[in-house]
This record gives C-alpha cells, sequence and structure tokens, in this order.
C-alpha cells in the first residue's frame, strides 16, 4: 500500500482512542442531569476560564504543526523553538487543569461525592493525564533536538507526535462543547 | 526505521508540506479561535438557547475537521489512514448515540413519560 508502517500502527491506535473517549463521552452524557446533590454544573464550571484552556491548547496545536514544518525542512531553530513552545503550552493548560480541579474541590466537588463528579473526573482527568504523556513526549523531542539528534531524518517521529498531539486537541474540542458549554 | 520507512516519510512529508504551508496553518488557526469565539459568544445570548445545542453541536464539528484535515494531513495523506481513524470513529458515535438512547428508552419505559 506504500504507507509508513509507525504511521499506520499509530493511526490505529488514535482510532482505538476514539473509542475510548466515546465510552466515556457516553457515560458522561448518560448521567447528565441526575445528580441527586449538589454541586451542579451550572453552579461551578467556568466558562471564561475554559475558553482560555481552549484557546491554549489551539495555539499549541498550531505551534506543533510549525515545529514538524520547521524540522521537515531542515530548520532545527525554528523546530526547537516551536517543539519547546507546544509543550510550554500543554504545561499551561495542564497548570488551568490542576487549578480548575483545585478550585471545584474546594467548592465541594469531589469523584464520589456525585454523579457529575464522578464522570466528570474520569472523563476529563483521562483527558489530562493524555495531554500530561503528550508533554514528556514533546519535551523528549526538543531534548533530543537540543542534543542535535532531531533532524529531517526523524521528521516521522515528529509527525507522530503530531498526530497524537492534535488528537488531544480534539478531544478537547469534544470536551469543552459536551460538558462545559452544553449544560 | 528501515531505509524504506524513512523514504516513505520522508516523500510523504514533502507532499504534507506541498499541499499544507504555514500561512494556510495560520488561517486554520485563526479560524479555530473565531469558531471558538463564537461558540462562548452564542452560549451567553439568550436568543439562541433554543438553537443552542444543534448549533453547538456543528461549530464543534467544524473545528474537529478542520484540525483532522489540516493539522493531522488527513486530507493530503493516504485514504487508509481515513479508514483506520473513521472506521473507530463511527463506532464511537454509534455507541454514543446507542447508549443514550437505551438508557432514555429505559427512563422512559420506567416512568411511563
Amino acid at each position: 500500500m506504500g504507507v509508513d508502517n509507525r504511521k499506520m500502527a499509530f493511526w490505529a491506535f488514535i482510532g482505538s482512542e476514539c473509542l475510548l473517549f466515546g465510552s466515556l463521552i457516553a457515560t458522561y452524557l448518560v448521567y447528565k442531569g441526575r445528580s441527586l446533590v449538589g454541586p451542579y454544573p451550572h453552579e461551578i464550571l467556568n466558562i471564561p476560564f475554559t475558553s482560555f484552556s481552549t484557546f491554549d491548547l489551539l495555539m499549541s496545536s498550531l505551534a506543533m504543526v510549525l515545529a514538524l514544518a520547521a524540522v521537515q525542512r531542515g530548520d532545527m531553530k525554528q523546530g526547537k523553538l516551536w517543539l519547546l513552545v507546544t509543550a510550554l503550552l500543554g504545561l499551561v493548560f495542564l497548570g488551568g487543569q490542576f487549578w480548575e480541579f483545585s478550585n471545584f474541590l474546594h467548592e465541594g466537588l469531589g469523584l464520589t461525592t456525585n454523579l457529575f463528579g464522578s464522570t466528570f473526573y474520569v472523563l476529563t482527568g483521562t483527558h489530562g493525564a493524555h495531554v500530561t504523556v503528550g508533554v514528556i513526549w514533546l519535551l523528549t523531542l526538543w531534548i533530543q533536538a537540543v542534543r542535535g539528534k532531531l533532524g529531517p531524518k526523524q521528521a516521522l517521529t515528529v509527525e507522530i507526535t503530531g498526530l497524537y498531539w492534535h488528537f488531544v486537541d480534539v478531544v478537547w474540542i469534544v470536551i469543552f462543547t459536551v460538558v462545559y458549554l452544553i449544560q | 526505521m528501515s531505509e524504506h520507512g524513512a523514504g516513505a516519510a520522508g516523500a510523504a512529508g514533502a507532499a504534507g508540506a506541498a499541499h499544507a504551508t504555514t500561512g494556510t496553518y495560520l488561517r486554520i488557526a485563526a479560524i479555530l479561535v473565531m469558531i471558538t469565539l463564537i461558540e462562548v459568544g452564542v452560549f451567553y445570548v439568550p436568543a439562541f438557547q433554543s438553537v443552542l445545542v444543534p448549533l453547538l453541536l456543528v461549530l464543534s464539528a467544524v473545528k474537529f475537521t478542520l484540525v483532522v484535515m489540516f493539522y493531522m494531513h488527513l486530507k493530503f495523506d493516504n485514504r487508509f489512514f481515513a479508514f483506520l481513524f473513521g472506521g473507530p470513529l463511527l463506532l464511537a458515535l454509534v455507541v454514543v448515540v446507542s447508549l443514550l438512547l437505551i438508557f432514555y428508552g429505559a427512563v422512559r419505559l420506567r416512568t411511563g413519560m
């Protein structure tokens, strides 16, 4: 078929991730509005703050494609810069999620408080775990680039990292709509 | 990676670069930000409350498609990758809709509403 085996395997992995997040989103939707005690979503979800997190993740996706384009044309100075920017934007997102979770805990919403808490933390926490893996992966690539071990010949490695990162972004696009905006 | 694999990757990368330029990536980013602003905007406007859910779902689907097509290069890549991604995505959608129908069907049967 003329397709790269690593890329094919990674697309298959992303396909399986669709099913994982699909089942978590379905669980969230099924239990939506069925909490018997508060806090309820409309009482604690902070839309302006989450909008900023969404913007941050969208910009990290832009930085990721710019990193890949730079590595493909052999401009490693730009490649290193955009890889670092992507990882830092990922860290900003994770910081925001940590702040949000801390706030919710302070407001009385724990993992076992109600159905909203259980489904919300499992869904967004699983996504956050994926972002964490992505940030570690990006920083590893950046360190390799700084050491001069990443060049145009390793463009496929950067492309696969990008596929993972963009997938994390598209999952957040769905979560932002389903969890935060459709209350 | 094998020599063949590296060559194929390089060719794919070159093809991708030929189709999607930095300008394209920046335009896509601007569109994504604008759609996000529209999403948040309609959330706060009472006039949109009656059509809020379908409107937000459509806007979200547009953002999803733009990222997958342009940033993940599915528009320019081998169609087999689209099959590998689209198949499970479709299945996931079927799972979500089926679970909702089963759950709300059961609730209706139990409550008689």
